[in-house]
């Protein structure tokens, strides 16, 4: 493929063509590798429930350790949600109505997708450098050299514990965020608080608002490991290399997320309207 | 192509080719390692030399050849069967590949907790058994990033030991070694390979050290062996490529300067 390529002359018109052909095949094999990729995590998932020390571990650098600004985010986002909510509500003589808005601003759409993306920023970053870095000081052949494999060591933890992690902190977002939202609208603002978690409680459904935030999160935090995880392991084995790895991890899961948020919530309407 | 029975030929390398795109690593090429001995390949960097113990050790595959380790196609193996092999061979890295989250003591405990079921009090035993022969027992309780890169190598050494492999395969140990960790290490291989029974491979372009302890030698450059024999042969070698390496002589058969047009052609153009 490469000699073919080379058979076009510099400097010629075909110049751009043949850069984007050259792209894109680049961009088919790499999204070829990471499938693959994704197929040997998965099928070593299994002996990973084994060792439960391995995965525990695991969701402490990536769940616990997410917690915290998913807590201050959860926070200001539902303060904001209190403010704007109440603004445009109070127009129409509908602040009792600040409740509803804010539950389903959180639980359908805010709470997976921001979680997401703070998890893509805080998390996945720390994961790619991480086994950019493995892959630097050949830790991944030292591994294979004991006779361990690293998909089942080191990688499906990995991913399992993204996995977990990511409805809890969605569903942790989004129980901060309403708080915020409780603390501008019935704290400051005056709407009446039985009316904040009545209207509340009467428009969230569990089947079609909270599962549908949970499936979200889910998805979200399988897409965004997933990368992660690639983009660490496929790393050039130098500084630069993890530096580059680093930040297109984190750009490519946060567009994927947003993509497929698109997607899901295109999905989720028309089976759950 | 099977090796013969009790062969005194641990690993034994025939017809071996790989390229790496359109450039030739190997072509060709033949190598016998002996059992018990210390069998050296030395060549310029960037000679694929660490791409050959990678080919050993069957992290990549060879385009053409084969690779026997103990009687067994190693690139034909399941992939049970080879981190069975793998588990009686030792690998040591140019930087150690410790697990840089464990400290030194669960490094060298890392294989003996994945493939054996030992009570505690037997992997503490033979962990600091290791430890001590690396003369780096006080530092059991260390985590890499606060080694030297010669403390680094040998807690490797000690890992690579530990579960009493048939041999060992060096990666450069000596590049980037003060004089006296280099002399520990030189001794440490050396008392690796005599006391433990253990086959040794040092891949290396430190010509000194490397002569002083191995027994055969091969000289690889461009893909082809250039020369081989004892450190006393090579001495007397007839190969002047070979001697322009263990001499370290600025020109010879490897030109000082870089391919190039002529200099008063380059500097005097327009």
């Amino acid at each position: 493929m490469k000699t073919e390529m080379q058979t076009v002359t510099a400097g010629s018109w075909l110049d751009p063509l043949v850069h984007a052909g050259r792209r894109a095949f680049s961009f088919l094999e790499r999204t070829g590798r990471a499938g693959l990729f994704l197929l040997r995590v998965l099928q070593s998932i299994p002996s990973v429930l084994l060792r439960p020390g391995l995965i525990m571990q695991q969701l402490f650098s990536v769940g616990v350790l997410t917690i915290v600004i998913v807590l201050v985010a959860g926070a200001f986002v539902g303060l904001v949600l209190g403010l704007q909510g109440y603004n445009v509500l109070v127009r129409f003589n509908a602040e009792a109505s600040l409740g509803t808005f804010v539950g389903l601003t959180l639980v359908r759409e805010l709470g997976p997708v921001v979680t997401a993306l703070l998890f893509a920023g805080r998390a996945g970053s720390a994961l790619t450098a991480e086994l950019g870095l493995m892959k630097a000081t050949e830790q991944f052949s030292g591994l294979e050299m004991m006779a361990v494999d690293p998909y089942k060591r080191v990688l499906a933890p990995r991913m399992l514990a993204g996995f977990i992690s990511m409805p809890l902190l969605a569903g942790i977002f989004s129980a901060v965020g309403v708080l915020g939202g409780y603390f501008i609208g019935v704290g400051l603002l005056g709407v009446d608080a039985g009316a904040y978690w009545a209207q509340m409680q009467n428009s969230v459904d569990f089947y079609e608002d909270l599962m549908t935030g949970f499936w979200k999160s889910l998805a979200f935090g399988f897409a965004a490991t997933w990368v992660a995880l690639f983009e660490g392991y496929d790393a050039e084995p130098t500084a630069e290399g993890v530096g580059r790895a680093t930040t297109r991890s984190v750009v490519s899961a946060s567009l994927l997320v947003l993509g497929l948020n698109f997607v899901l919530t295109a999905l989720l309407l028309e089976t759950n309207p | 192509m099977s090796a013969s029975p009790a062969s005194d030929i641990l690993i034994r390398v025939r017809g071996l080719t790989f390229r790496r795109g359109e450039r030739v690593i190997f072509e060709n090429i033949d190598l016998d390692f002996r059992r018990g001995r210390i069998t050296a390949i030395m060549g310029p960097s960037g000679t694929g030399k660490t791409t050959l113990l990678k080919l050993i050790s069957a992290q990549l595959i060879p385009e053409a050849g084969t690779i026997e380790v103990d009687g067994q196609n190693i690139h034909t193996l399941s992939q049970t069967d080879l981190f069975e092999l793998r588990k009686r061979m030792g690998m040591l890295f140019q930087s150690g590949a410790l697990l840089t989250d464990l400290t030194v003591f669960e490094n060298v405990a890392y294989p003996l907790r994945e493939h054996t079921q030992l009570s505690e009090r037997m992997i503490r035993y033979l962990v600091l058994a290791k430890l001590q022969a690396v003369g780096l027992r006080g530092a059991a309780q260390l985590l890499p990033a606060e080694l030297s890169g010669g403390m680094a190598r040998r807690v490797a050494l000690a890992r690579a030991i530990a579960l009493d492999p048939m041999m060992i395969m060096y990666d450069e140990p000596f590049s980037g070694q003060d004089p006296i960790s280099m002399g520990v290490l030189i001794k440490l291989i050396h008392a690796m390979n005599d006391n433990l029974g253990l086959t040794s491979i040092i891949v290396s372009h430190d010509v000194k050290e490397t002569s002083s302890i191995a027994d055969h030698i091969y000289v690889i450059s461009d893909g082809r062996i250039m020369d081989q024999g004892s450190p006393a042969e090579l001495d007397r070698t007839a190969s002047e490529w070979a001697q322009q390496f263990l001499k370290g002589l600025p020109d010879g058969p490897v030109r000082f300067h870089y391919p190039a047009r002529d200099y008063a052609e380059d500097l005097f153009e327009n």
